[in-house]
């Protein structure tokens, strides 16, 4: 595209001009089309109208994010596509991140996830950490060949509510059981959402290595973390709301 | 980086290294086409405006158009044929024929920087097409033969497009304005006609630095389920370098096999032009209604497309 072009459409659509509720409209189309500067531009424009970082967050990107992973599960976005848009919700976040940390906004829940040892496949688990953020995660990503150990530690210093794990092989999926176990040997698992996914993985498999849920793809993966983190929590109000 | 531009009054498209594919829809041409024929011979362009029409919206990004029809008066057909593609699209022609006055005629009203197809290493139609190629600030489709015929040998026919590249800067014709067809022979009647285009491809691409076009159907010509065949050539030759061929878009063999090897060089960025050739129609629509930024999206794609 020459500048020429460039300067032809920046005239299609001034974002400047828009009432709040349309620029919020426009942006979630912005991040649904992958596109980043402009993300970044009405990300400034809200922020220089008052509004607070948290606010931008949930209502333009996070809602975003959301209809672009209805539209991956259901086959009509596909994976450059959501790569471009988590991009373009990066673009955001990197102006918005900041000013969350000053106000001391909470991350909607925290999220440790890694491929497991002996695998290096890592393009699905970078999708689900990237769907996770822009849902409004915290997510430490762990990488590839991660061993229970490094597993463990993370989940020791970290605190994360939810665990991912995943495995592109026959031969390293087992390795999720043996995290799972040595997270009850260290008396982890209770306190931790597990959720796993990766092709060679089935719903039984989940349930058979005692994970929470198995996630065919990363918008499964950032509902089922939603809801069981609920879930958990709801279940966590009624035990302290009981009286003894 | 070698680009060859071509444009009609309004659009300008680029054949180059590292860039998409560019299809030339080769539709336009009476040849085995007894229907068209006829009715070009009496003066009824009507379906060579709808097949232009149809190639274009099949993904066509050039058309080429001949009007080779025995004992008519082929200079006038062709340039008439020129004037009602030009009055229906807006993609660049290549204006084919080997009738040389057919040529002059056809590029004397066509609008833009068209491709001419095309000059052969022959010493009386270099002599003749190079000038008019000159005069009109062309883009010309230079043919690896010469009056000795078609060599088996790639590295003769190598010669003589080199022969043709230096004869065409003798007339101040730049070698990005010279697209090299290294002749499809149909694999049908000679086994090796693959392995001699794929051999010459690349050493035209690396050697003479020039962008390359060939008829792309003819190597199935005459073999069952040839669709498939054309398709896997145009992949192979894409992948050994070639950046343009005609050939008919509305064979889906043949335009997918385009588009995945586009992805698959890398000259489709995120994928987009092929996500946008197959994403389920049906479920794309229940987006696009509240989409404002179609322009901005369709730019981004042509951008790459």
């Amino acid at each position: 595209m020459t500048a020429d072009d460039n300067d032809e459409l920046e005239d299609e659509l001034d974002l400047s001009t828009l009432t709040d509720d349309e620029l919020v409209e426009q942006m979630r189309d912005d991040l649904y089309d992958g596109l980043g500067d402009e993300i970044v531009e009405g990300t400034e424009i809200l922020l220089e109208r008052g509004w607070d970082a948290e606010k931008i967050l949930n209502d333009a990107l996070v809602e975003g994010m959301r209809i672009v992973g209805f539209d991956f599960r259901d086959g009509i976005l596909f994976v450059p596509e959501v790569l471009l848009a988590a991009n373009a919700m990066k673009a955001g976040m990197a102006i918005l991140r900041p000013l969350l940390v000053e106000t001391g906004a909470k991350p909607i829940g925290s999220v440790v996830i890694g491929t497991v040892k002996g695998d290096i496949h890592d393009i699905g688990k970078n999708l689900v950490a990237m769907m996770l953020e822009g849902a409004g995660f915290k997510v430490v990503d762990l990488g590839i060949n991660t061993s229970a150990e490094e597993f463990i530690d993370a989940v020791e210093k970290y605190h994360p509510e939810i665990l991912g794990m995943s495995a592109l092989l026959t031969t390293t999926m087992p390795y999720m059981q043996t995290v799972i176990e040595k997270m009850i040997e260290k008396d982890l698992r209770n306190n931790c959402i597990v959720l796993v996914g990766g092709a060679p993985l089935n719903e039984e498999f989940g349930i058979a290595i005692g994970a929470d849920a198995y996630c065919r793809d990363a918008a499964v993966a950032v509902e089922k973390a939603t809801s069981l983190l609920e879930a958990n929590r709801m279940q966590l109000n009624n035990i302290e709301s009981t009286p003894a | 980086m070698t680009s060859t531009v071509v444009s009609s009054a309004s659009k300008e498209v680029v054949i180059g290294f590292d860039r998409p594919f560019v299809m030339i829809g080769e539709r336009i041409n009476p040849t085995g086409r007894r229907l068209l024929a006829q009715e070009m011979r009496n003066n009824d362009f009507s379906r060579v405006q709808s097949d232009a029409v149809a190639q274009v919206e099949a993904g066509a990004h050039m058309l080429d158009v001949n009007a080779g029809i025995p004992l008519a008066d082929e200079p006038a057909l062709l340039a008439k044929a020129v004037k009602v593609v030009q009055e229906v699209t807006d993609v660049p022609l290549s204006i084919d024929s080997s009738v040389i006055e057919a040529l002059e005629a056809a590029v004397a009203v066509y609008e833009g920087k068209p491709l001419i197809n095309s000059v052969t290493g022959e010493e009386e139609v270099m002599e003749r097409v190079l000038p008019l190629v000159a005069k009109y600030n062309a883009a010309v489709v230079a043919i690896s033969n010469d009056e000795t015929g078609i060599s088996e040998d790639p590295d003769v026919r190598f010669a003589v497009a080199r022969r043709i590249v230096e004869r065409a800067a003798d007339h101040g014709i730049k070698t990005a304005d010279v697209v090299v067809d290294p002749l499809v022979m149909p694999i049908g009647a000679m086994n090796t006609a693959g392995q001699q285009v794929l051999r010459l491809v690349r050493r035209l691409r690396e050697e003479l630095k020039v962008n390359t076009t060939c008829g792309a159907s003819n190597v199935s010509f005459g073999i069952p389920n040839r669709h498939v065949v054309t398709g896997t050539f145009l992949a192979m030759a894409i992948g050994a370098g070639m950046t343009s061929a005609i050939m008919n878009p509305l064979h889906p063999e043949a335009k997918n096999a385009v588009l995945a090897s586009d992805v698959l060089t890398g000259n489709d960025r995120d994928c987009a032009a092929w996500i946008a050739a197959h994403r389920n129609p049906a479920a794309a629509r229940t987006r696009t209604a509240r989409r404002r930024r179609q322009n901005r999206r369709n730019s981004r794609q042509s951008s790459t497309a």
